[in-house]
């Protein structure tokens, strides 16, 4: 059983964390803080059940997830999930890698760092529907583990690896898309190879 | 030795740090000699760090962090966790 004075302070280092993830989630400052303060009053009450040793972050994580999609889930809109499907394996990449890697480069990375801006990338994971949003959140932004994903979820570790394949796909697509409006890559651009 | 097709099969659980270590390996020999299957997996590997890093920057609104400290306090206004109660445990009585 952890300390319970230590406790506040070693949650606490991960509210910035949390609030950024609680944005992905509500889409909106006053839900994200809402629920960060939901997810600090609910792990407070349920503190005994959490313990030392295991992995406190992950156990915040939970709670955030879990408040989200029981609280939160009945005022959003019905899930689209159209435009989910048949988007091809690399999407993105057979669209933008060549350019990624012919615009050059000291870092590949600053390139594709510039190409979109941040509430570009924002707003492509906020698109994607709940079920394929938290777990890309939780994988590609939090580095959570397959298994640990599957737990907070309560879900099998194989729907969590398909939510995350569709998932990612559909984020990579609209980033295309994002790029492409922008003008940043012709419209005609379409890949070489298959 | 994985050919090209079996190797980009894998990238998402490599990348995720998913694959058992023989297999990690294998696809690991692949990329040393492929160069074009190496681009698709750092093109990914770079596109998940900038995902990761521009998903999560956002700036706390000033006094969140004075009302999360308050939720520890011995006494917590319960109005909002009506609907909840989720986790099923309750707070200590002592």
């Amino acid at each position: 059983m952890a300390a319970r004075d230590d406790f506040p302070e070693q949650a606490m280092q991960y509210a910035p964390q949390l609030y950024s993830a609680a944005m992905r989630l509500t889409r909106n400052s006053a839900d994200a803080e809402d629920l960060v303060q939901d997810t600090y009053l609910r792990a407070w009450r349920s503190f005994e059940t959490f313990q030392e040793g295991t992995n406190l972050r992950a156990w915040l994580y939970r709670i955030l997830t879990n408040s989200f999609i029981n609280k939160y889930r009945a005022k959003q809109r019905r899930p689209d999930e159209t435009g989910m499907d048949n988007i091809e394996d690399l999407y993105l990449y057979k669209r933008i890698g060549e350019l990624d890697s012919a615009l050059g480069s000291r870092s590949a990375e600053d390139t594709m760092f510039d190409m979109f801006t941040d509430d570009e990338v924002k707003s492509a994971l906020e698109a994607l529907p709940e079920k394929f949003r938290i777990p890309v959140l939780l994988a590609d932004v939090e580095g959570f583990a397959y298994k640990e994903i599957a737990e907070m979820l309560d879900i099998p570790v194989g729907t969590v690896m398909s939510r995350l394949h569709r998932g990612r796909k559909g984020m990579h697509k609209l980033l295309y898309d994002f790029a492409s409006a922008r003008g940043l890559i012709s419209k005609t651009t379409e890949p070489d190879h298959a | 030795m994985p050919d090209c097709k079996d190797t980009l099969r894998e990238l998402e659980q490599f990348l995720d740090s998913e694959l058992n270590e023989s297999v990690r390996a294998e696809i690991h020999g692949h990329l040393e000699g492929c160069p074009d299957c190496l681009q698709a997996f750092d093109f990914h590997a770079e596109l998940r760090s900038v995902i990761a890093a521009k998903c999560s920057n956002d700036e706390m609104p000033p006094g969140l962090m004075s009302k999360i400290a308050k939720c520890f306090g011995p006494e917590v206004a319960g109005d909002d966790l009506n609907d909840a109660a989720s986790t099923g445990d309750t707070r200590p009585t002592s």
